[in-house]
């Protein structure tokens, strides 16, 4: 058996699950931060075996969706501009903007170039010499180094037509915002495995140390969710708070040190804006002055109107965990994954298609509405 | 062929056409309605029912690990007949050609799809070829119709799924999405996943031998398993609820969905059918396919059921419950 049917070997689930279900904690809301958690969660059919004293609740974590409308907007208005071809992942295209999505303009012959990586965006750069390749980078701590890479390589292969827009973001801020904004209470956070697998479990520590909340840095198979959820209800059943790492065999306590220092040399950590919270200080990365010629806010004189989301749309309050995505009055009737209405219903990671997609209860919920 | 490229004027119906027909088409395709030239085929079927189908072919790359574009214009046509219960008598072909194809490129293809009607033993019997302007297509585009004849006593139909069916599936899934994404991504593996592309007529005729009141049978190409569970799910108005833990997908397949945040249900397939079936009938149909080379991974996956109509469920390998959604939009990589 090798490492991956290990994790999946469903024997093992069954003494967890029962393991869960007698903790004795009472009533207790735990929360991932993670939108790959989000969709592993559903698509294992985890909430289904949970307890019902157990409620699981999903974070801020999906990159696509903590991207701002204005900040959408300003990659549709660089996408516009005579001689660019905006690449950027696949995920964002569907996200409406203000009044239109990526993929709308790229249908009406906008060039918008999906890529698997931003080696692809520079290898565009290579091949077409006479275009301007922007990337528009959105992502966490993850995605942050390949694009700190990115900009390495375009100075190194003198690359002249690649830039980058960056609206990436960090979890730590968001996390501390959402927890200062006391809207929800938390008792357990599963903590992300790939961020964490960059930062290190330890940048945690100040969830059990300043928030008194305990926190589990978890992998993504089914069995290790369910690990880490056991772990968490275990520190609360005996009343500690803790930071403990499921994912050891990928997160190191000081994750990798080559690829953050790759990351602050190219960025620096500014302000940024968060769909649902705002502007959050020190949450995003921007490019350094030293390799501003490739900041594409300072090499395209682009005009962007004032953004506005649609009335309707609360992934906001989705993302804050503070909405539930099937109570949502447009969930599923007026926005589905077919004409969304905000981020969240599109995203892959998004917590409205996570309920969507694979949430028996909440789809039935939609079949009645729109039968009575 | 003088030509070593494919010009508009092998497309004029003048005599470099001729040309292209009587040394590229007619040698590969030999069969005697096809050199009769006429513009038709003529058939004299000796059945009161047909069943007539027809598919476009735009696949890119033209060419992917275990097959081509030829050989899966042959097979989708007549794996369409087939989950009908239609014995396939007759395909066509209409070529669309972009000017400066290779010919040697056309005629590797035309090769595989002679190979391919040969091995399943369906004449392809009249034909059409159109060249466009370079830019008009992507380099080859195939579109094949067939026509196919149905037993007496055969009524198979996305409607007929009742309480109580269950859902059988006749191979591994998810090789055709993988072997065509992994070619387009220029991605390599050290063990190559190749397309299932094969075609399936006779392993229909195997299970209707076996039990002729197959109520339910489709071919999950586009969209995947997933997405044609939830066309008979809604077009019988039943639920189906599928085991994940039943699902046959191979090491490989499964390696290169998690690499590349792809689900193998949602992947397409073009050599493997879904069988909704009387359960009381499903052993003897498993075993039937299992003897037939197309069918050996055959097995069960599921149930039909009369709560939740139109909804596919799944119960996932630890127990839970999750809902199998139609695909939506395009199949796009994972973010973080």
């Amino acid at each position: 058996m090798n490492l991956l049917t290990a994790f999946r070997d469903s024997t093992r689930a069954a003494p967890l699950i029962e393991r869960i279900r007698r903790r004795d904690t009472g009533p207790v809301s735990l929360m991932e931060f993670c939108g790959g958690h989000t969709v592993a969660i559903f698509r294992g059919g985890i909430r289904t075996v949970m307890p019902e004293h157990v409620r699981m609740l999903s974070g801020p974590g999906c990159p696509v969706c903590v991207t701002s409308n204005a900040d959408l907007d300003r990659a549709i208005a660089l996408a516009k501009t005579p001689n660019v071809v905006l690449t950027t992942y696949g995920d964002m295209l569907k996200v409406p903007g203000s009044r239109e999505s990526l993929a709308q303009i790229k249908a009406l012959g906008t060039p918008v170039e999906i890529v698997y990586s931003t080696i692809d965006a520079l290898r565009l750069a290579q091949n077409y010499p006479d275009k301007q390749i922007v990337f528009f980078a959105i992502g966490f701590e993850t995605t942050a180094p390949a694009a700190a890479a990115a900009v390495i390589q375009a100075r190194n292969w003198g690359l002249r037509n690649f830039s980058m827009c960056s609206v990436m973001k960090l979890t730590i801020p968001g996390a501390q915002a959402l927890l200062r904004m006391g809207e929800v209470k938390v008792n357990g956070i599963l903590g992300p495995g790939h961020v964490s697998s960059i930062i290190g479990a330890e940048a945690w520590r100040f969830l059990p140390e300043e928030h008194g909340v305990p926190v589990v840095i978890s992998g993504f198979e089914t069995l290790d969710i369910l690990a880490a959820i056991d772990a968490l209800l275990a520190m609360i059943e005996g009343g500690k708070a803790d930071l403990i790492n499921e994912y050891r065999r990928i997160v190191k306590p000081e994750g990798n040190r080559k690829a953050w220092n790759t990351v602050r040399n190219v960025f620096d950590v500014v302000s940024s804006s968060w769909r649902g919270f705002g502007e959050i200080p020190a949450s995003g990365l921007r490019l350094r002055r030293e390799w501003e010629e490739f900041d594409a806010d300072k090499r395209f004189e682009i005009t962007v109107y004032p953004s506005d989301e649609h009335p309707a749309c609360r992934c906001g309050e989705v993302l804050r965990g503070v909405l539930e995505a099937p109570d949502c009055t447009v969930f599923g009737t007026a926005c589905t994954p077919e004409h969304p209405l905000g981020p969240c219903m599109v995203s892959s990671e998004g917590s409205c298609a996570a309920y969507y997609h694979f949430h028996q209860s909440a789809r039935l919920r939609i079949n009645n509405s729109k039968r009575s | 062929m003088r030509h070593t490229h494919i010009l508009l004027a092998h497309g004029s119906g003048g005599s470099m056409m001729h040309d292209l027909i009587r040394e590229l088409f007619l040698p590969a395709f030999d069969n005697p309605l096809l050199q009769q030239s006429n513009d038709q085929a003529v058939f004299d079927p000796q059945t009161k029912r047909l069943a007539f189908t027809t598919d476009s072919y735009v696949v890119q790359p033209l060419f992917f690990p275990g097959g081509c574009i030829g050989d899966l214009a042959v097979h989708g046509t007549i794996n369409d007949l087939a989950v009908g219960g239609a014995v396939p008598i007759g395909l066509s072909a209409g070529f669309i050609i972009e000017e400066g194809l290779e010919v040697e490129i056309l005629q590797r293809i035309v090769d595989a799809m002679k190979l391919a009607a040969d091995n399943a033993g369906v004449p392809i019997v009249t034909g059409d070829t159109k060249v466009v302007e370079r830019g008009a297509c992507d380099k080859l585009f195939i579109n094949t119709s067939g026509i196919g004849v149905i037993a007496d006593g055969v009524n198979i139909d996305g409607a007929n799924a009742r309480d109580g069916d269950v859902v059988l599936l006749s191979g591994c899934i998810g090789e055709h999405g993988v072997a065509v994404m992994s070619e387009r991504k220029g991605i390599r593996f050290s063990t190559p996943v190749v397309t299932d592309s094969k075609a399936l007529h006779r392993l229909v005729q195997r299970m209707l031998d076996v039990c002729s009141d197959i109520h339910v049978m489709r071919d999950p190409t586009r969209g995947g398993v997933a997405s044609t569970l939830n066309e008979i799910a809604s077009q019988s108005g039943v639920g189906i609820e599928i085991d994940e833990a039943s699902l046959p997908i191979t090491p490989e397949v499964q390696g290169a969905c998690d690499l590349l945040g792809l689900d193998p249900l949602y992947l397409a397939n073009e050599g493997a059918l879904i069988a909704i079936v009387p359960a009381v009938h499903s052993d003897a149909l498993l075993a039937a396919m299992r003897e037939t080379p197309e069918g050996v991974n055959a097995r069960m996956i599921g149930t039909v059921l009369s709560d939740t109509p139109g909804l596919v469920r799944m119960r996932t390998g630890i127990g839970g419950t999750r809902i199998v959604n139609m695909l939506s939009g395009e199949i796009l990589p994972r973010i973080c």
